[in-house]
């Protein structure tokens, strides 16, 4: 079956399609929505399986031989990521029945969520960088369409900025891709591997590498390109908000991790360590947003920011533990995420608002939503065995062991600082004088109880076992640090 | 203001049949030539529109009963279902079939099962450009 890995593309496409026939019939789409869901994440285990039993995968659309035809190629990273996102995304359909609201359910909303996963799940799994372009717009249109969805009004004011941004970084992505091509004469990842070694000017090359950079950095939201992502993510309901701080800046995150390990590696002092600068820096800017806010949503925002510093830092290393660390905390971040926006969603519903201090005492008649909370913030500031700290234990190493360990001591001080940051949250919601809460049938508090718990669940074992995922890791690592083996892989006739 | 619109309306009633005989023309000009469903998509479209134009929303509605947002996921699957093909007979997706035939009236003439996905990137454009029109249109 060479196109297995491209089921967890198709599958999620046929079922939004299908959707899209019947949008009024309410429990259809939300039967069809979970098995598409389902379906694409039985799909992308199977493919792991595969990729981890008899390595990379590839295969070149339409039969073309390989670098005039669009490969797609599964290595151990893309096909750990769209297990992840395709988790994700069930849970998301799962926390959506209860709480989007069944206007917005009439209106094309689960089909826009597959829609969304078969532009993630395309852009992880992709080989050729224009591709890579076409699946963020695929996962783009379909972003937009949500962040707008239900048109309220400060949808509809953030929308524009949202729309706006991503305009003007797919315009620079599509001309810096125009000058990749015009240096290299080709787009197969691949052989952008090959080529670009052979070139002698570095000097445009790296110019290109920054452009890239700058492309992705918008998606991915470093400093200072993340401007737009606190304002944009916090108008949308939970659900969607948990969707887009789960897997949409990681889309950019892992652009930024293939490219610059496997072909813009030409003149590393220079493009690794501004990126490992521009990583501390986005880090320092998530920290002081996180500490400034006093709203549930913002604060998880913030840390969406933090994370991506983290991850790049490592990446920035370019050596085996900062890799491994990245591949590990990227997995860990994921599904952190989306956990804590269900848990301050919970509690943003529970009280009627997302400020903090108007908060209080919920520990008293929600004791279980309060302890699961506090233990997807630890997991998120990395506490052992918790699975925030494997990750940010490798990061910090590979920081140590390179030129740019002042960047380690930074991270390890500003997990402090993380901890703060959603501590304050449980302190605030959950110790104090009891404040009234919004009544809610059980049954209803139970069917976004139980997706949350579950993930955090799944954020633990993957913490407390993180022996048992290691060698998926380092099978990642290894590709991502020996490019020979994804060359060999998609250019193999 | 009502204008007198008379020469408009009699002209669109003869050039819509042109404009979509010629979008027919470009759309089996595809694959070889410059054409395809996409052109033909649009060519359909603007035939619509300048109905939509000469008439009005409700009266093109009658003409046309048609859900353009069924129609775009149709053509989806369509496009969808022919690349998936190549999942049966175990070859890379989107390997497209193609083999001439002699038939009757058009004599040898090559039949491309990319045609297939074509026909549904026609469908798709059609509604997709359809319910973007009739949105703002019916917006007061």
């Amino acid at each position: 079956m060479s196109n297995l890995l491209l089921f967890p593309i198709i599958i999620p496409l046929f079922f939004a399609t299908v959707l899209m026939i019947f949008p009024k019939r309410l429990k259809l789409q939300r039967f069809l929505a979970a098995t598409g869901a389902a379906a694409t994440l039985i799909a992308a285990l199977v493919l792991l399986a595969k990729v981890n039993a008899e390595g990379v995968q590839a295969v070149t659309l339409g039969s073309w031989p390989a670098p005039f035809g669009i490969s797609m190629v599964s290595d151990p990273l893309s096909a750990l990521l769209v297990v992840t996102t395709s988790i994700i995304t069930l849970f998301v359909v799962f926390y959506s029945f209860p709480t989007i609201g069944v206007k917005r359910e009439q209106s094309f909303y689960y089909p826009a969520v597959l829609f969304l996963m078969v532009g993630v799940n395309g852009a992880f799994t992709t080989g050729d960088i224009f591709n890579l372009f076409v699946f963020v717009e695929v996962l783009l249109m379909a972003s937009y369409t949500l962040i707008v969805h239900g048109g309220e009004k400060p949808q509809l004011r953030e929308s524009i900025k949202y729309l706006l941004v991503n305009i003007i970084s797919s315009a620079l992505f599509v001309a810096a891709v125009a000058f990749l091509y015009s240096v290299t004469g080709t787009l197969n990842m691949a052989d952008l591997a090959v080529k670009i070694p052979q070139i002698e000017e570095t000097g445009i090359l790296t110019v290109i590498a920054v452009m890239f950079l700058v492309v992705f950095g918008f998606k991915a939201a470093i400093f200072p390109l993340y401007f737009w992502l606190p304002g944009s993510y916090y108008s949308p309901p939970v659900p969607i908000l948990a969707l887009f701080g789960a897997l949409l800046t990681k889309v950019g995150v892992y652009a930024i991790m293939r490219t610059y390990t496997l072909f813009f590696t030409m003149n590393i002092t220079f493009t690794h360590e501004l990126l490992g600068i521009i990583a501390i820096l986005t880090i320092l800017a998530g920290c002081v947003g996180a500490l400034a806010y006093f709203d549930v949503k913002k604060i998880i925002i913030y840390n969406i920011i933090i994370a991506v510093g983290v991850i790049l830092f490592g990446i920035a290393q370019l050596n085996q533990p900062g890799v491994d660390g990245s591949i590990f905390y990227l997995l860990h971040d994921m599904l952190i995420k989306a956990a804590l926006f269900f848990l301050v969603g919970i509690v943003a519903v529970l009280f009627g608002t997302t400020d903090l201090r108007k908060m209080g005492g919920l520990i008293k008649t929600y004791p279980f939503l309060g302890w699961t909370y506090l233990v997807a913030a630890f997991g998120l500031a990395g506490i052992p065995p918790l699975s925030g700290f494997p990750g940010k234990l490798l990061i910090v190493q590979g920081g140590f062991e390179g030129p740019q360990f002042w960047g380690s001591i930074v991270i390890l001080a500003t997990s402090l600082i993380v901890l703060l940051s959603a501590v304050r949250i449980f302190i605030y919601a959950f110790w104090g004088e009891p404040v009234e809460t919004v009544p809610l049938k059980k049954s209803v508090f139970n069917q976004m109880f139980i997706p949350t718990v579950i993930l955090v669940a799944i954020t633990v074992v993957f913490g407390v076992g993180a022996e048992l995922f290691m060698p998926f890791i380092s099978g990642a690592g290894e590709v991502l640090l020996n490019p020979s083996i994804y060359i060999d892989a998609v250019l193999k006739e | 203001m009502r204008t007198n619109d008379v020469m408009l309306q009699t002209a669109t009633k003869v050039v819509t049949f042109i404009i979509l005989m010629f979008a027919v023309h470009i759309f089996f000009a595809g694959h070889y030539t410059p054409g395809g469903g996409f052109v033909g998509g649009l060519l359909t479209t603007s035939a619509i529109v300048l109905l939509m134009l000469a008439f009005d929303i409700e009266t093109v509605k009658k003409i046309l009963p048609l859900n353009y947002v069924t129609m775009t996921a149709i053509g989806l699957l369509l496009a969808l279902a022919t690349a998936a093909a190549s999942i049966i007979f175990d070859v890379p997706f989107f390997t497209h079939a193609y083999d001439y035939f002699d038939l009757p009236l058009f004599g040898k003439t090559s039949l491309h099962s990319a045609m297939l996905f074509d026909a549904g990137v026609y469908l798709v454009v059609v509604g997709v450009t359809m319910t973007i029109i009739q949105t703002i249109g019916e917006d007061e």
